[in-house]
């Protein structure tokens, strides 16, 4: 994995961490039938924090931010998100997902839908927002994303790059306070990368609490404030982006880091 | 080793294609005589189909359209022709059509089937035509199912009245008890409603209100219903119920519900594990035998529902593929949007695993359009149940390809139109690739 260079200057006069809990765990557990994915996690988010979970493939990172919002149900332990707690309640799940936006690996954008509708669409039928008004949010959000011209395709017919900022803005119309993101350029052709980059550095910039699980480092450097090494289901070791880098302390660390930075 | 530089210095520019690539010299070199075996195919294929038209065409056009019985038949064409073989005998169809359209129908009725198939197809409209047609129409359409039964059975007003007014009651209960209730429980007191006023108070209400204010128009029994259109009669309402009940089957069978998942399972494998036939016979004789004595349950009814479920169980396979073809990601970018449930399968999933499904969902419908011939089997006069009995009669006794072939141009037309609009549908719904 390849350390992509962020050439302008980041602007982090909004990029601040405040008091308030936007996401606690505590004590969780999740396993796939034998399988013990995730083991004794305890993790607490504040507001405004953009974190960047690393590690080594199946070591469980995806699994866990796709339990933040339900997509994967955890058997033991508490999660609360931004003030509500993860319960078996549907009321409780459409909740939390309706106020956490996520962004796939896979983009997983509507295909028949165009991508106005689709950035429409959850708004339109899950907060009941007139038309009028989701379709103003969704241009405005399009913009943001530099796509504006794009608001009548099909999906199909975006490269990856663009379908991945489609999905950022899809998410963003929802106006979420906490975003997710899996993987999110992974799928993609190194030249689509920077672009996607680019939308989540400005994300960043405006103050929003983000979860990303990514392999790029150059990313976890300069926009976030924590650093998460994830392996064999459990949080190994958690620091500023500086200390984690220049100074790991577990042994797996630096072999990880010593295999995805050393050429 | 400099040899292998190389820095083009100016980009080349498209050039037309050699004559021999394009046009009508093209497509005939690529597609008829691409080689010396093709060329062999296509003299050999050109040949076998001049071979067949040269039987049929004569057959079809060189014919006797005026004769009441067959031997006048065979006298017309042995003065015109010196010979009987090879001409076809079209006098058959010029005096029964009517009746291999409507069967016994009363003729001076004829009027109602042909109103209830206009009014069919301004129904079908704006759903099949949704972008050019005023969505007002779907009045028309949801007012389509108690219209229609009116049209063709006639009788009082009342009962088309009151069958609608079930489902307004079954609505009622629904709301009403969604609300206080819970949500399940209110559908399924809802649907007890509606069943109980249908089977047990709506007969009395029929019956009171006629008493009281008699208008209808006149009554036909299902017996004089036959021809083909009954062959449409029972196409279009086991077409038009079994797709929907076929979605639930679908979304039944994959449920994380156990008894639901298990009642789907079992009805889908049921029913597609006995042959129609059977159904049909179970309708027609079975049926009596377990129903309370003096029960007058319509025969065409009854075939009108086995003929539903045994294509919704069809049906419920065919979706079930499509939804085994849409990727796990669209549950979950509907999931992660917040969508429920019910708005994640309407928006997001089912435009999606239908689209996919077009091709197996139309062929399930020209299937069970061309099943409801089977009814003569059980003693309904459908189209092929009348050329027995055409054939029964002294002056056309031995006629066969002449009706069978006006049977099959029948079915045709309705199954080429069927197959034509799905391809136009895949092509309109087509959204890039993916």
């Amino acid at each position: 994995m390849s350390e992509l260079a962020i050439e302008r200057e980041i602007d982090r006069t909004k990029m601040q961490v405040s008091d308030e809990v936007a996401i606690e765990i505590t004590g969780m557990n999740k396993w796939y039938g034998a399988f013990h994915v995730l083991r004794d996690i305890n993790l607490t988010v504040n507001q405004g924090e953009r974190i960047v979970i690393a590690g080594p493939s199946g070591s469980g990172k995806s699994t866990l931010i796709r339990c933040l919002n339900a997509l994967e149900e955890h058997q033991q332990g508490r999660i609360e998100v931004d003030g509500t707690v993860l319960s078996n309640d549907l009321k409780n799940i459409d909740k939390i997902r309706s106020e956490v936006g996520m962004v796939f690996q896979h983009f997983n954008l509507f295909p028949h839908l165009t991508i106005l509708e689709n950035c429409t669409l959850a708004p339109i039928w899950v907060r009941k927002t007139p038309r009028r008004e989701a379709e103003e949010r969704a241009m405005h959000f399009l913009e943001k994303v530099k796509i504006p011209e794009q608001a009548d395709k099909y999906p199909g017919q975006l490269s990856g790059g663009q379908q991945q900022r489609v999905a950022i803005a899809r998410s963003l119309c929802m106006m979420p306070r906490i975003m997710l993101f899996d993987e999110p350029t992974s799928a993609l052709d190194p030249e689509m990368i920077k672009e996607v980059l680019d939308t989540m550095i400005e994300l960043a910039e405006e103050g929003m609490t983000m979860l990303c699980v990514t392999h790029e480092m150059g990313f976890a450097r300069q926009v976030a404030n924590r650093v998460i090494f994830m392996d064999a289901g459990q949080i190994v070791e958690q620091n500023e982006p500086e200390e984690f880098f220049n100074n790991p302390q577990s042994e797996r660390t630096k072999l990880f880091l010593s295999q995805i930075l050393g050429h | 080793m400099s040899d292998v530089s190389f820095v083009r210095t100016e980009m080349l520019q498209e050039q037309t294609p050699p004559a021999s690539e394009v046009g009508i010299i093209g497509w005939v070199r690529h597609n008829l005589f691409s080689g010396w075996f093709n060329s062999i195919l296509t003299l050999i294929s050109l040949y076998a189909i001049y071979y067949v038209l040269s039987g049929i065409v004569p057959w079809i056009f060189q014919s006797v359209w005026n004769a009441n019985s067959l031997t006048e038949c065979r006298e017309i064409m042995m003065a015109t022709w010196g010979s009987t073989h090879g001409h076809a005998c079209w006098a058959v169809i010029n005096d029964r059509w009517l009746q291999m359209l409507f069967g016994f129908y009363p003729d001076h009725l004829y009027w109602r089937p042909i109103l209830a198939l206009v009014l069919l197809l301004i129904a079908l409209a704006p759903i099949l035509y949704s972008e050019r047609v005023p969505s007002k129409l779907l009045y028309l359409t949801a007012a389509y199912p108690f219209l229609m039964p009116f049209l063709m059975w006639g009788g009082t007003i009342w009962g088309p009245i009151s069958a609608a007014l079930g489902f307004v009651i079954g609505w009622g209960v629904y709301t009403v008890l969604s609300k206080q209730l819970s949500g399940l429980l209110g559908l399924v007191l809802g649907v007890l409603a509606t069943v109980i006023w249908w089977l047990v108070l709506s007969g009395y209400v029929v019956g009171a209100m006629d008493s009281i204010l008699p208008i209808g128009i006149e009554a036909v029994q299902s017996r004089q219903f036959g021809g083909f259109m009954l062959a449409i009669l029972l196409g279009v309402v086991a077409i038009g119920v079994s797709l929907p009940i076929g979605i639930v089957l679908a979304l039944g069978r994959q449920s994380d519900l156990l008894i639901v998942k298990y009642l789907c399972v079992g009805f889908i494998e049921f029913i597609r594990g006995v042959p129609l036939i059977t159904l049909l016979f179970v309708a027609s004789l079975l049926l009596n035998l377990f129903l309370p004595p003096g029960t007058n349950f319509d025969i065409i009814l009854r075939v009108m529902i086995m003929m539903t479920l045994f294509s919704a169980a069809y049906m419920a396979e065919v979706i079930r593929g499509g939804l085994a073809a849409l990727p796990r990601g669209q549950y979950e970018g509907a999931d992660s949007l917040g969508l429920n449930y019910w708005q994640a399968q309407r928006l997001i999933i089912m435009p999606q695993a239908l689209k996919i499904s077009i091709p197996g969902i139309v062929s399930t419908f020209i299937g069970i359009f061309k099943d409801t011939t089977l009814v003569s089997i059980i003693g309904l006069f459908d189209v092929i149940g009348l050329s027995s009995a055409i054939r029964a009669d002294t002056a056309w006794n031995g006629i066969y390809w002449e009706l069978f072939a006006f049977i099959g141009a029948l079915f045709f037309v309705v199954c080429f139109s069927m197959s034509r609009y799905s391809m136009y549908l895949e092509r309109k719904l087509q959204t890039g690739h993916r």
